[in-house]
């Protein structure tokens, strides 16, 4: 029994992996949230590639010592005209416009981080260092995690208005485009949070894993969202354990922690009785 | 091809040689009519005549490409269901408070007053019961219903309702139809779009569309069988006699009142 609790409270004793587990919490809560309204806008494309558009930014950040998020930030207002302008050319379209700046940007960064010239911990930025957390960066995350949760509380009934019908929407007085800018900034936003931390590769599984595994057993919004929040929180835990017994890279076991959520959510609800799902047809 | 005729002073809605489309050529054109308050208008036309439009221009969501339509009061919407997500993790609550949005602050979210107004909506459509339901596990008249109920707690005095009776059995369409006559009875004017004959004559106007306006006035006078046969094409075969020489309607697309499993 000591044995057992002595190995669940030992890792917390360092500092290093008190500010991970704040961190990861932390990433639960924004990332996880506002993932449910990722996964009902359909807008998993762009959370795949808000953070390679992203890329360059950050490795640019990185050789020239500004802070992570400003140049996440910077990253972010590139690739947002540049795929503004390609998108306008006819013989593109839209869609494949975001492919080939995505692409583009992500390969730029791609290229500069592995230069033999830059500094090592560059490459981390594919992976990110959640070991690596310095209270300054708590606060910075605890202030945009504080943020997009209170823009998700006023937003909520717009959002939900939105997502249920967007074309009947407008007549209830909620604008389609107004919630479609809101949940995409405020994706960038939680991508910025998340980037140092679980890297490039590695932040949208926050975003989209735990809400995919909640969609299973929720029927409502909120505890949706709560559900999404609790087991990210949970996966952040399992991975950091994981991590400290197996000795494997932190991010890599939190990510991949939260896609086994997933899996296992998937395992869980096809042994129970279909839920409700089906569609019944009662008389009206 | 202006409209002359002036404008009551007190009706809700007008439109006067109103056309409207989507880019290309106009889908309706020639539309003039009034609304007054209390008016029951049934929209009638076939599949593609062009209700919907004329709802999204009443609706302020699509402009009008000539002539003009004037809306006086506030205006909700029933939509067609077939676009609502059945996935969505919503109640029917949920979706009937859905209705409270424009009286909101946007800081602000539903409380108590709200959740009231929305459960006393979901009473007027006989689903108080179910406000706790999730909205894809109700039937497809149900949901209608649901529909109806954030469109009633908006409180507005225009109410436009497009093929509610579509996926509704014949109960609850004589449910919605006396929550109509109540809200008319108020002073509120309703627009219900119907491709169906016989629910178009219960009602106290008639406008009949097909690409164009083919008629408005009261049913017994306007449902002459030209006006029939312009507005479903040449598809009227009259009743076998017995009737008072009614006509039936085959339209293009053969419709049947339960689309409930769609
Ligand atoms: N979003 C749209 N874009 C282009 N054409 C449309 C659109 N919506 C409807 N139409 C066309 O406008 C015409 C009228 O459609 P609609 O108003 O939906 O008819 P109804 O509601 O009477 O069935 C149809 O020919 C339809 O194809
Ligand atoms: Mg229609």
């Amino acid at each position: 029994m000591s044995a057992v609790w002595h190995a669940l409270v030992h890792p917390w004793s360092q500092g290093i992996m008190q500010r991970a587990l704040v961190e990861s919490l932390l990433l639960s809560l924004s990332g996880a949230a506002l993932g449910c309204w990722v996964v009902f806008y359909e807008a998993s494309y762009s959370a795949e590639s808000l953070p390679h558009a992203m890329f360059p930014g950050l490795v640019v950040a990185a050789l020239t010592g500004l802070p992570l998020v400003l140049g996440g930030a910077l990253g972010l207002l590139v690739a947002a005209v540049a795929v503004a302008l390609v998108g306008r050319v006819p013989a593109i379209g839209r869609d494949t416009g975001v492919a080939v700046v995505v692409t583009a940007l992500f390969g730029l960064g791609v290229l500069l981080a592995l230069s033999p010239s830059s500094p090592p911990g560059v490459q981390g930025l594919l992976f990110g260092d959640i070991l690596a957390i310095t209270p300054g960066d708590l606060a910075l995350a605890a202030g945009l995690a504080a943020a997009v949760t209170i823009a998700l509380r006023l937003l909520h009934t717009r959002l939900l208005a939105v997502g249920f019908d967007r074309l009947s929407a407008r007549s209830v007085g909620a604008r389609p485009l107004v919630a479609d800018l809101a949940v995409l900034v405020l994706l960038a936003v939680a991508v910025l949070i998340g980037v140092q931390a679980l890297g490039n590769l590695l932040v949208v599984a926050v975003v989209v894993a735990p809400p995919a595994a909640a969609r299973l057993h929720c029927r409502r919004m909120v505890p949706l969202m709560a559900t999404a929040v609790g087991l990210a929180a949970l996966a952040g835990l399992g991975g950091l354990y994981a991590s400290y017994y197996l000795k494997t890279a932190a991010g890599a076991s939190i990510a991949g922690v939260m896609v086994l959520t997933y899996l296992a959510s998937l395992a869980v609800q096809a042994v129970r009785p279909a839920v409700t799902h089906e569609r019944r047809t009662l008389p009206a | 091809m202006l409209d002359p005729r002036p404008v009551s002073h007190e009706a809700l809605a007008h439109a006067r040689g109103l056309a409207a489309g989507y880019g290309g050529p106009p889908v309706l054109t020639g539309v003039s009519f009034d609304v007054a308050p209390g008016a029951r208008i049934a929209v009638l036309g076939p599949n593609g005549g062009g209700k919907t439009t004329l709802f999204r221009v009443l609706l302020g969501e699509l402009q009008p490409t000539a002539g003009t339509v004037g809306v006086r009061a506030r205006c909700a919407t029933v939509p067609q269901t077939e676009r609502t997500r059945l996935d969505f993790p919503v109640s029917a609550l949920d979706v009937a408070l859905m209705g409270t949005i424009p009286r909101l602050a946007w800081w602000r979210r539903p409380g108590r007053a709200e959740r009231r107004d929305a459960l006393e909506a979901l009473g007027l459509v006989g689903l108080r019961e179910q406000a706790d339901t999730s909205f894809g596990e109700l039937s497809g008249g149900q949901r209608q219903r649901v529909l109806v109920a954030r469109a009633l707690v908006q409180d507005t005095r225009l109410l436009l309702l497009d093929e509610p009776f579509s996926g509704m059995d014949s109960q609850s369409a004589e449910r919605l139809m006396r929550l109509v006559d109540r809200l008319v009875a108020d002073g509120r004017a309703v627009l219900v779009a119907t491709h169906d004959l016989d629910q178009a004559r219960a009602w106290d106007l008639v406008l009949c569309l097909n690409r164009r306006q083919i008629a408005f006035g009261p049913p017994d006078s306007t449902l002459t069988r030209p006006v029939l046969e312009a507005t479903y094409g040449a598809a009227i075969v009259p009743l076998p006699d017995g009737g008072r020489g009614e006509l039936a309607i085959v339209p293009p697309h053969h419709h049947d009142h339960d689309e409930e499993a769609r």
